[in-house]
């Protein structure tokens, strides 16, 4: 009943907004018939001209060349050294499970570590690469202002870096995972399954996230800090603290709430959801575990269990749609990281002053 | 010509404590060169920035062609050319591409674009070096890529912050006689700011000056003088030649009496033979009759007239 009477409330009051809120539309098409075109799809044009330049940018900086190169030369390095020796590491322990494509991501020989090793170690190093100058850079060489002064709405200035990042990164990740594809093909000689193709496709959007999560962050950075240097050494550090250090200091809690061999089974799974929740706050930790769930099929839970949820379950993999539920919590939390971090660029940018240089 | 291009009434910014522009009004009107003159830091480029919706306005009210720049500042931009101080363009890109991406922000079809980027650069001389890196470009040719990128979306008004600055006075010159030429031929207004009183001098129909945020004054040169200097505009300044004998304080200070008796003369100020007067007219003719008809020489008579150089001072002096 209450809930009727909010919505009609609600609806009540939309009704009055969307006529205020169009009053200060009114005069715009006024403007755009006058003098230019009279379509909403010119309006977009301004906007899609800044995300081709931001990508056209983006792909001729060396910056970019140097570390596609780099993640191209380790995905191949991994790619060589998984179909090394006749396949040996592919089929190894797959006598429960035969997802011989999602082994090549996942398994390698020993001499370097897989695909997805690198891509969750890379992918954080490109994300910043890409965004850690975007707005500094643009006010430090005085051509925000003159940008700024064109009749485009200021936050189209980061909604073109962004999604042209984004553009860039899925570009990026979409030809690597199909050059990782195809070279299983090639070598194994079996095509993949609908189910493992469909898993790689969740694992490279869901990378994507991942790097735009970087991305977002250096894009903060770079809207808050004028120098380059001081936002590109600050995603490095917050990159650092979550592979290095924060895993540390987890450690050394987790360590004092060790339970003794007779604890009681309570406090046992008081201690594990503890090392478990502890980790959770770390980006590359989130991407992890999606990434095991989403290429290890057999994966189950990213959790501690108890014997009494264990009792019963049949040992074998799930099917992905499980899976995706199983990392659907973790893909949320990546996604609000990224979006805090837009929203917090957005607040500092938008009210902020544009000077010319200084 | 009721028509205003800016309007601005009650403009007030304050940083913390600091208030950068307090409570200006102003008004230009349309075709008008409007010179905005002040020292480093009273100011002018804040009032520029609230014009263009660049920074948030504290209190009062800004339009420009009758638009609210609070609230509708994309139509605002649409409509004005803004030339930032110390201005930067892509450097790996060439001037016309600079110049066509500009074009695009403001949703100039291609073609159209394509055509007005080359007769604009024709406009400002840049023709030859079009496709070059900027780059390369020296500091004068990057200002006159700057007023390409504002004349190229057609503006109705021009505001251009310390334009002048870092190039070389005939660089200056030429720079200035184009924005004159073009805002003439085109019927655009153009509001500038500077701190170089010459430059203002030479070009624009009104001047205001502006210092510590506030509006001291504006108008026509010429009657800029008379507002500042309030009453006595005119100033002679002259040196009597006498004989020794005539030399004394007292016969001197007879004399001044004398010109003191003319109408019109406000204040006269002795210094040994060295006389001031300020007067409301010029009265050079019955001073210098005066000495002559009493027994004196006269070493010289100057009239002294006031430039925006010493308006300026004039304002510095009071505000220490």
């Amino acid at each position: 009943m209450k809930n009727n009477v909010f919505q009609a409330v609600k609806l009540k009051l939309t009704a009055i907004k969307i006529p205020k809120l169009q009053l200060p539309d009114a005069p715009l098409p006024i403007f755009k018939n006058g003098s230019l075109g009279n379509d909403g799809r010119l309006t977009l044009s301004p906007f899609k001209a800044m995300v081709k330049k931001e990508v056209s940018d983006h792909i001729r900086n060396w910056r970019f060349i140097i570390l596609f190169a780099l993640i191209t030369l380790a995905c191949l390095g991994t790619l060589f050294s998984t179909l090394n020796d006749g396949m040996k590491a592919l089929v190894t322990d797959s006598s429960d499970n035969n997802f011989f494509f999602l082994n090549l991501f996942t398994k390698s020989d020993g001499s370097l570590p897989p695909y997805f090793v690198f891509v969750g170690f890379l992918g954080p190093l490109f994300g910043i690469s890409l965004g850690f100058d975007a707005i500094s850079s643009e006010q430090n060489k005085g051509t925000l202002s003159r940008i700024l002064a064109q009749p485009i709405p200021r936050d189209s200035i980061l909604n073109a870096k962004f999604l042209a990042g984004i553009i860039v990164i899925s570009v990026m990740l979409f030809s690597l995972s199909f050059l990782v594809l195809g070279a299983g093909l090639v070598a194994i000689g079996i095509p993949p399954t609908a189910e493992e193709f469909m898993r790689i496709m969740v694992y490279t959007v869901l990378s994507i996230v991942y790097v735009s999560f970087w991305l977002n962050l250096s894009i903060l950075f770079s809207v808050r800090f004028r120098q380059p240097a001081t936002s590109a050494l600050l995603g490095i550090a917050v990159w650092l603290f979550f592979t290095l250090f924060y895993p540390m200091i987890a450690n050394l809690i987790i360590k004092g709430y060790e339970p003794s061999k007779f604890a009681s089974p309570r406090a046992i799974y008081f201690y594990e959801k503890l090392k478990f929740y502890l980790v959770q706050i770390m980006p590359n930790e989130l991407f992890d575990e999606i990434t095991s769930a989403i290429l290890v099929p057999s994966v189950r839970s990213l959790g501690p269990l108890t014997m009494e949820q264990l009792h019963g379950a049949i040992p074998s993999s799930l099917p992905l749609g499980q899976s995706v539920l199983l990392v659907w919590p973790q893909f949320t939390g990546l996604l609000s990281l990224t979006l805090l971090c837009f929203l917090l660029s957005y607040m500092l940018f938008m009210k902020r002053e544009i000077r010319s240089r200084g | 010509m009721a028509e205003k291009s800016i309007e601005i009434i009650g403009l007030t910014k304050k940083y913390g404590e600091h208030v950068a522009v307090d409570n200006l009004t102003l008004s230009i009107e349309k075709g008008e060169i409007f010179g905005l003159l002040g020292p480093n830091g009273a100011g002018k480029s804040t009032t520029i920035l609230m014009l263009l919706g660049l920074t948030e306005v504290d209190s009062g009210s800004v339009k420009v062609c009758g638009i609210d720049t609070t609230r509708f500042p994309l139509e605002v931009k649409r409509k004005v050319g803004y030339l930032p101080e110390d201005v930067g363009f892509y450097n790996d890109y060439s001037g016309l591409q600079n110049l066509l991406y500009i074009a695009r922000l403001n949703n100039i079809p291609v073609e159209e674009a394509q055509k007005s980027a080359l007769e604009t650069l024709a406009d400002v001389g840049l023709e030859e070096v079009k496709d070059n890196k900027v780059a390369s470009y020296s500091r004068g040719m990057r200002q006159r890529l700057g007023l390409a990128d504002v004349l190229i979306k057609k503006p109705e008004v021009i505001i251009l912050d310390e334009p002048t600055l870092g190039l070389d006075p005939e660089g200056v010159k030429k720079f200035l006689q184009l924005i004159v030429d073009l805002s003439r031929k085109k019927g655009i207004t153009v509001l500038f700011s500077s701190h170089h009183l010459h430059q203002v001098q030479q070009l624009c129909d009104r001047v205001g000056i502006f210092v510590k945020g506030k509006l001291l004054a504006e108008g026509k040169i010429s009657s800029l003088a008379e507002q500042l200097f309030s009453k006595n505009t005119f100033t002679i300044e002259g040196e009597i030649s006498s004989p020794p004998e005539n030399r004394t304080p007292e016969a001197l200070q007879e004399v001044i009496d004398k010109i003191k008796g003319i109408k019109e003369v406000a204040k006269v100020e002795l210094k040994n033979e060295h006389f001031v007067v300020e007067s409301k007219k010029d009265i050079s003719p019955e001073v210098s009759r005066l000495l002559v008809n009493s027994g004196y020489g006269l070493a010289y008579l100057s009239k002294k007239k006031y430039g925006l150089d010493d308006i300026y001072h004039q304002y510095f002096q009071e505000e220490k």
